[in-house]
């Protein structure tokens, strides 16, 4: 089968980790790693591993872009603003891992299928990948009339965009355990822990269950989505069975009596990443999940 | 009255909240306020425990919503500017936005003592709104002054007015608040403040430390109400100051009036240092946890010492009340298994 050509936007951390699970990949071709920094150490790398990579930015792979199929964007929101337009007239389709949302918010295990042939997708952000998923297991059984997470990262896994804009973590994820998961009503928290050693990332996800929900189908449903992310995700797992608790819930979404709570931990396959930074793992191999999908969608087409 | 040596914040209706798990009503708000304000104090901080947006499962839903409670303390205050609290990551800046249009004018922004760079919008939001920023660097006790120092910096740059060492695990020692306080003073132009909790039974003395060292700002909670073992008593440490020789600009009696009469019958699910909010303090693990970790330790049939034990061990910070039922969970476990192996 040939593969589907395709290049990465942004030579930083995520990128490069990208490159790493790509170069595995047996349907995508990683032809380029795109950059605009000649000391990139990630470009570096790219040129060690046997790749094409330049620093001279979006404007080199658009003056080539028959070449490619795809382009995983690495770089920020307001790069990929800047860059989307740009892709998509030149015919390129983009898988964005930053925070953007202009394309729809996808999460694999929930709705890939239904934006194959999107021109722009969205991965929305790490805590999302996470417990999007979750929340949508709980929702295809029960009334969920609100639900919330909790993401805690190790400190040193948090680069400074993630930093700086902690707001847009929490809202693009709030959005997506709505839009993408069925709740009624979402909230998204985001803890930094900067113990030492490094803390895997820990997402802890809170659904409140609407009146007649069947406690075996709530957690078989939510065993089976957690197999579907670990086949791409390995290191992603639950930390326990999932836990019903009874009590009196005011949730945004209404008073409850019960709620479940799914102990998530996902640990990175140390591919560019040290393990603990499972939260940068889990954009990159969703990211990859996405990009063979649409290409296999392409190849079939 | 002599000018006051500092200024004082009280935080019974913030910190506060924790020790009744988040249930003020409208009507307690407005008779806190205006007995404090009656009583001189000249910021009263109004808002979740966890801060704004702080409802939540996690963290436990407001009863009422805090925006409700805070439009009453605007409205009930004379003289006391209201402030409120957030932590990035928790609230965003609609939270303060709201709380601004309702007339709150102090910012306080609050992050784990490692992390002050996520404070950064925030702190720079509330400047463009017109309000007093003030920085608020949690689990003080986990850092080096020196180190401490360099997060200060940070939040100073940012644009704060007054950076606080916080003790929320109340494990400081009488020289462990100087010295924090100490290096920040001789570090930053901004001002500095202390945030005492009382796991030690070292509240006040730790706030009295503080002042030696010049410290700029200074929190209490009337009664101690607060989270943990509770704050230092806003009453007390008034008495205390004026024993002292520093002038507070509050009037002793009233607020230990407004103590006995307005915040006393308000009772508290907590309020003593019993075992377990001392145990914070000698593990170093943050306050908020203990009436959660009560609950769960009921819910799982575990105790609620060793779930507090495992997160010191696991070196938690604020914020993450969710490892509590992770905690409780896997303590359970390993008692059937104890059992099926015994």
């Amino acid at each position: 089968m040939t593969k589907v050509p395709c290049a990465i936007v942004g030579s930083g951390n995520i990128g490069t980790d990208l490159m790493e699970k790509l170069a595995r990949s047996e349907i995508l071709e990683l032809r380029a790693v795109v950059g605009i920094d000649p000391e990139s150490e990630g470009l570096r790398r790219a040129r060690e591993r046997g790749f094409e990579a330049t620093h001279e930015g979006v404007d080199w792979l658009l003056a080539r872009a028959d070449e490619f199929e795809l382009v995983f964007e690495a770089t920020s929101a307001w790069v990929h603003r800047q860059n989307a337009p740009r892709y998509e007239e030149a015919g390129l389709r983009a898988i964005d891992l930053t925070p953007a949302k202009l394309g729809p918010l996808v999460v694999p295990p929930v709705n890939l299928a239904a934006h194959l042939d999107a021109p722009n997708v969205n991965l929305i952000t790490c805590g999302g990948q996470a417990t999007v998923p979750i929340v949508h297991a709980v929702a295809r059984v029960a009334d969920v009339p609100y639900a919330e997470i909790v993401s805690t990262v190790a400190s040193r896994s948090a680069g400074p965009g993630t930093r700086q804009n902690i707001d847009e973590f929490t809202k693009t994820t709030s959005s997506a355990l709505v839009e993408v998961g069925g709740a009624a009503f979402g909230k998204a928290i985001m803890i930094l822990n900067p113990a030492e050693p490094p803390i895997l990332m820990r997402n802890t996800v809170f659904c409140a269950l609407g009146d007649g929900y069947d406690r075996d189908a709530v957690a078989s449903s939510i065993l089976e989505v957690v197999d579907e992310v670990a086949a791409y995700v390995p290191g992603y797992r639950l930390k326990a069975e999932p836990v019903f608790e009874e009590d009196t819930f005011r949730t945004p979404g209404g008073t409850v009596s019960a709620r479940v709570v799914a102990l998530l931990e996902v640990e990175g396959a140390g591919d560019y990443f040290p393990p603990y930074a499972g939260n940068l793992d889990i954009m990159t191999a969703s990211a990859v999940r996405v990009g063979e999908a649409m290409a296999s969608a392409v190849v079939a087409a | 009255m002599s000018e006051p040596r500092f200024r004082l914040t009280d935080s019974t209706l913030r910190d506060g909240s924790h020790a009744i798990a988040h249930r003020f009503t409208e009507d307690e708000v407005r008779r806190v306020v205006a007995a404090l304000d009656a009583a001189g104090v000249p910021v009263i901080e109004v808002s979740h425990g966890d801060g704004l947006g702080g409802s939540s499962f996690n963290y436990g839903f407001s009863a009422t919503d805090e925006m409700d409670l805070l439009r009453v303390a605007v409205e009930t205050a004379t003289q006391a500017k209201i402030a409120i609290l957030m932590l990035p990551g928790i609230g965003i800046r609609e939270d303060l936005r709201r709380a601004r249009e309702i007339g709150a004018s102090v910012a306080r922004i609050a992050t784990h003592c490692t992390e002050a760079d996520i404070s950064a919008q925030h702190i720079r939001l509330a400047k463009e709104l017109g309000m007093e920023a003030v920085g608020f660097l949690m689990m003080a006790h986990m850092i080096s002054p020196a180190e401490l120092l360099e997060q200060a910096k940070l939040m100073e740059s940012y644009g704060a007015d007054c950076v606080y060492v916080v003790d929320s695990a109340g494990a400081m020692t009488i020289d462990d608040a100087r010295r924090r306080v100490a290096t920040l003073k001789a570090g930053l132009s901004c001002e500095v403040g202390i945030h005492a909790h009382n796991n030690l039974s070292l509240a006040v003395a730790n706030s009295l430390g503080a002042l030696e060292e010049g410290v700029d700002q200074v929190d209490g909670c009337t009664t101690g109400l607060g989270a943990g073992a509770g704050n230092c008593p806003t009453e007390i440490l008034v008495a205390a100051c004026e024993r002292s020789g520093i002038p507070t600009g509050v009037d002793p009696l009233a607020v230990m009036d407004a103590a006995e009469e307005v915040v006393r019958p308000i009772k508290p699910i907590q309020g003593v240092i019993d075992r377990d909010g001392l145990l914070l303090g000698y593990a170093g693990v943050y306050g908020s946890f203990l009436l959660h970790s009560k609950r769960a330790a009921e819910r799982y049939g575990v105790d609620a010492k060793d779930i507090l034990l495992e997160l010191g061990r696991r070196k938690v910070v604020g914020g993450q009340e969710d490892m509590i039922i992770d905690v409780a969970v896997e303590l359970q476990r390993r008692a059937a298994e104890a059992q099926a192996a015994g």
